[in-house]
């Protein structure tokens, strides 16, 4: 008979393959290892925290992904979340930029400022970021394959308002390994595509101390179908992957360990997220100080930044969009996060409207300032389940780790395509749970609203071919204005340093410093290291 | 004209290119859509990220496909997809590939696309089944 016929509840079984039983008693903690590992808030392993008074010392900061058109219309979106109270910037830049072209290369047309903002000289930089308090606001740039050149734009600009670097803060993604394995913004192939971060990483631990020049991300091998505990576990083995980078070069791990942050996608499962960070916290202050010999507690420190993730939201009644974003970014704060970041309502088909990026920062400043969510440190401690659950997700986060590492490391499986096809297999079996109703989706696959208002067309962000243009003759006339025959002396400078295995970081400064394009300075780097082949597997 | 063409539908798998154009890096969608189609017994080839008109239409013409599908999510459907069309054209395989786009669609790009050459359009979330008949029919009517 089975387990319907004798009337017993299904069995509820974690996207990571973790069954949850009906109740929980101090006896399962033991069994599942006990409360050793919990720890004070601030203190290793960090797993209630990485401060000791968390958000009642410093509430999480709130920083939405922005970014469309030009730096012009950019710089406006920008100062109005800002007016709005949100404290930081995440930036948003459109494809071409992403994939190191500029607005007039032939493979850019119709895309220029679709998904972001176009960038192609340093004057496009100054002006997005003109008037904006660089030491107040700390700033986020999305930006992976691309960016050695964007960093060295933000760098220079910076500079040049005469932010020191020695002091300057904020944050670049700069995480090219999950680029391949979602989210697609390569360029170069993968071994010459780490060396840049190493370059980055290296160049920031001696020049730009403050500045974070990697974010790990697991959001975007989650949003690829990866569950919560391989995102957990693929995301550390991406940063042992750059931390061992970084080694090679001679520098020591407290130089730039504390430089590596972390992104994280919410969605599904509330209790699943709490777990998967809590266990995840625990695992990189181990991998830190046992397997790395860090002694500086910053540098195993998991900073992150954790938000809604789009993969959870629905075209259907959008609307509903805005509750899931509710609970996202109540498991994020449930979970300890430094920087909280929602998708919009609207974010699962467009350029989130200027109303639904507004609703985003609303909800997060609802639950910090009316619920109560920031009284205490990590309130869910000690909980019978919630300690048992994240003992049970550090052991399945640790099993795939070494499993990664037995097959030849992270780097190995990600340049032979099998992590992708892995991560795709999760995506297809769930959209088939989906589609067949047993995993749900309320106003998708079930509690579906038959008014013709909650199936209305949506709105979309409107794409104007004028910018475009206007983004064009703009590239147009930094060309012109320019020394063409020191930009092109800059360039030879940036083709020499990569060839020669030196840190390119300075002689992209000092290009992208007298305007020289993004797409001449990874065209340089192109001509150099060649371009990725994609394994094309599915 | 391969020897497999000459066949009936019955005797031979149809075969589809999924292709990625533009610089969109988003191919959860695509990559699905491969699965689904395979395991509803097309051959399926997809082309990876990144590839322009032109790679689209010469792959589509060295393997011999019935149909192609194209995976848009960055908004930049109308561009991409007349640019697709003139490179199918220039192929001389626009009256004998039938063509399809999938991704986040709007309602009134329909027709624009539609009178570009789409045979049809999958938005988001659109039934595997219904994907994979739409494909059979357009080819068979496109051989009738």
């Amino acid at each position: 008979m089975s387990r319907k016929e004798q009337g017993e509840p299904r069995p509820v079984v974690w996207e990571s393959g973790i069954e949850i039983q009906p109740v929980y008693d101090a006896a399962d903690v033991q069994v599942s290892g006990g409360l050793d590992a919990v720890g004070e808030p601030g203190r290793f392993p960090f797993t209630r925290g990485i401060h000791p008074r968390m958000y009642r010392q410093r509430p999480w900061t709130m920083r939405q992904y922005s970014g469309f058109g030009t730096a012009a219309e950019t710089h406006e979106r920008f100062l109005y979340l800002i007016r709005n109270g949100q404290t930081g910037l995440n930036v948003a830049f459109d494809l071409p930029t992403q994939c190191g072209l500029d607005s007039d290369d032939p493979l850019a047309t119709g895309e220029v400022g679709r998904v972001g903002m176009a960038v192609d000289s340093l004057a496009d930089m100054e002006e997005a970021f003109a008037d904006i308090d660089l030491n107040r606001i700390t700033v986020s740039l999305t930006i992976n394959g691309a960016a050695a050149a964007i960093m060295a734009m933000y760098f220079a600009m910076a500079r040049k308002r005469g932010y020191p670097l020695s002091e300057l803060r904020g944050t670049a993604q700069n995480d090219i390994l999950k680029e391949f394995i979602g989210r697609g913004t390569w360029i170069y192939p993968v071994a010459e595509s780490v060396r840049l971060v190493g370059d980055t990483m290296e160049f920031c631990a001696r020049h730009v101390p403050r500045y974070s020049p990697v974010s790990v991300c697991g959001y975007h091998i989650r949003e690829s179908g990866a569950t919560p505990a391989e995102e957990m576990a693929y995301g550390l083995a991406i940063a042992r992957a750059y931390i061992d980078h970084a080694l090679e070069r001679g520098l020591a791990v407290d130089e730039f360990a504390k430089g590596i942050s972390f992104n994280f996608d919410i969605h599904g499962n509330l209790w699943e997220q709490v777990a998967k960070f809590r266990a995840g916290r625990r695992l990189w202050a181990r991998i830190l100080k046992e397997e790395y010999g860090a002694e500086n507690p910053r540098s195993m420190q998991m900073r992150m930044i954790a938000g809604g993730g789009g993969g959870g939201l629905t075209i259907e009644e959008p609307e509903n969009n805005i509750t899931r974003g509710a609970t996202y970014a109540m498991a994020s704060a449930l979970s300890g996060t430094q920087t909280m970041a929602l998708c919009s309502y609207d974010e699962a088909y467009t350029i989130p409207s200027e109303h639904a990026a507004l609703l985003s920062l609303r909800t997060m400043q609802i639950l910090m300032l009316e619920t109560g969510l920031c009284d205490t440190v990590d309130p869910l401690a000690g909980s019978w389940f919630v300690e048992t659950t994240t003992n049970q997700m550090e052991r399945k986060i640790l099993e795939i780790m070494e499993r990664v590492e037995e097959e030849g490391g992270i780097v190995q499986a990600v340049a032979e395509g099998r992590v992708q096809a892995e991560v795709n297999r999760h995506a297809y079996l769930r959209e088939q749970q989906i589609r067949a109703g047993e995993v749900k989706k309320v106003g998708v696959n079930c509690c579906k609203s038959d008014d013709a208002a909650a199936t209305r067309e949506v709105e979309f962000h409107p794409y104007r071919a004028e910018e475009a243009e206007k983004q064009i003759a703009r590239l147009e006339k930094v060309r012109t204005e320019r020394d063409a025959g020191e930009v092109a002396a800059a360039l030879e400078q940036v083709r020499r340093a990569a060839a020669a295995g030196e840190n390119v970081m300075p002689s992209i400064i000092d290009a992208v410093e007298i305007y020289a394009t993004v797409g001449e300075v990874c065209g340089a780097l192109r001509s150099v290291f060649g371009d990725y082949q994609e394994p094309v597997r599915f | 004209m391969s020897v497999d063409r000459a066949r009936s539908r019955e005797e031979r798998r149809l075969k589809v290119l999924v292709a990625k154009p533009g610089l969109d890096g988003h191919d959860v969608g695509a990559k699905i859509v491969c699965r689904a189609l395979r395991d509803a017994g097309f051959e399926v080839i997809y082309t990876g990220l990144r590839q322009s008109p032109r790679a689209i239409a010469t792959a589509a013409l060295q393997e011999d496909v019935d149909a192609v599908g194209l995976s848009i999510l960055s908004g930049a459907h109308l561009p991409l997809c007349q640019a697709v069309a003139a490179a199918l054209a220039e192929a001389g395989i626009e009256e004998r590939v039938r063509w399809f786009v999938g991704g986040t669609i709007p309602e009134r790009d329909h027709a624009p696309l539609r009178a570009l050459g789409a045979s049809d359009i999958f938005p988001t979330g659109t039934d595997f089944a219904e994907i994979a008949t739409a494909i059979r029919r357009a080819v068979e009517e496109g051989q009738s």
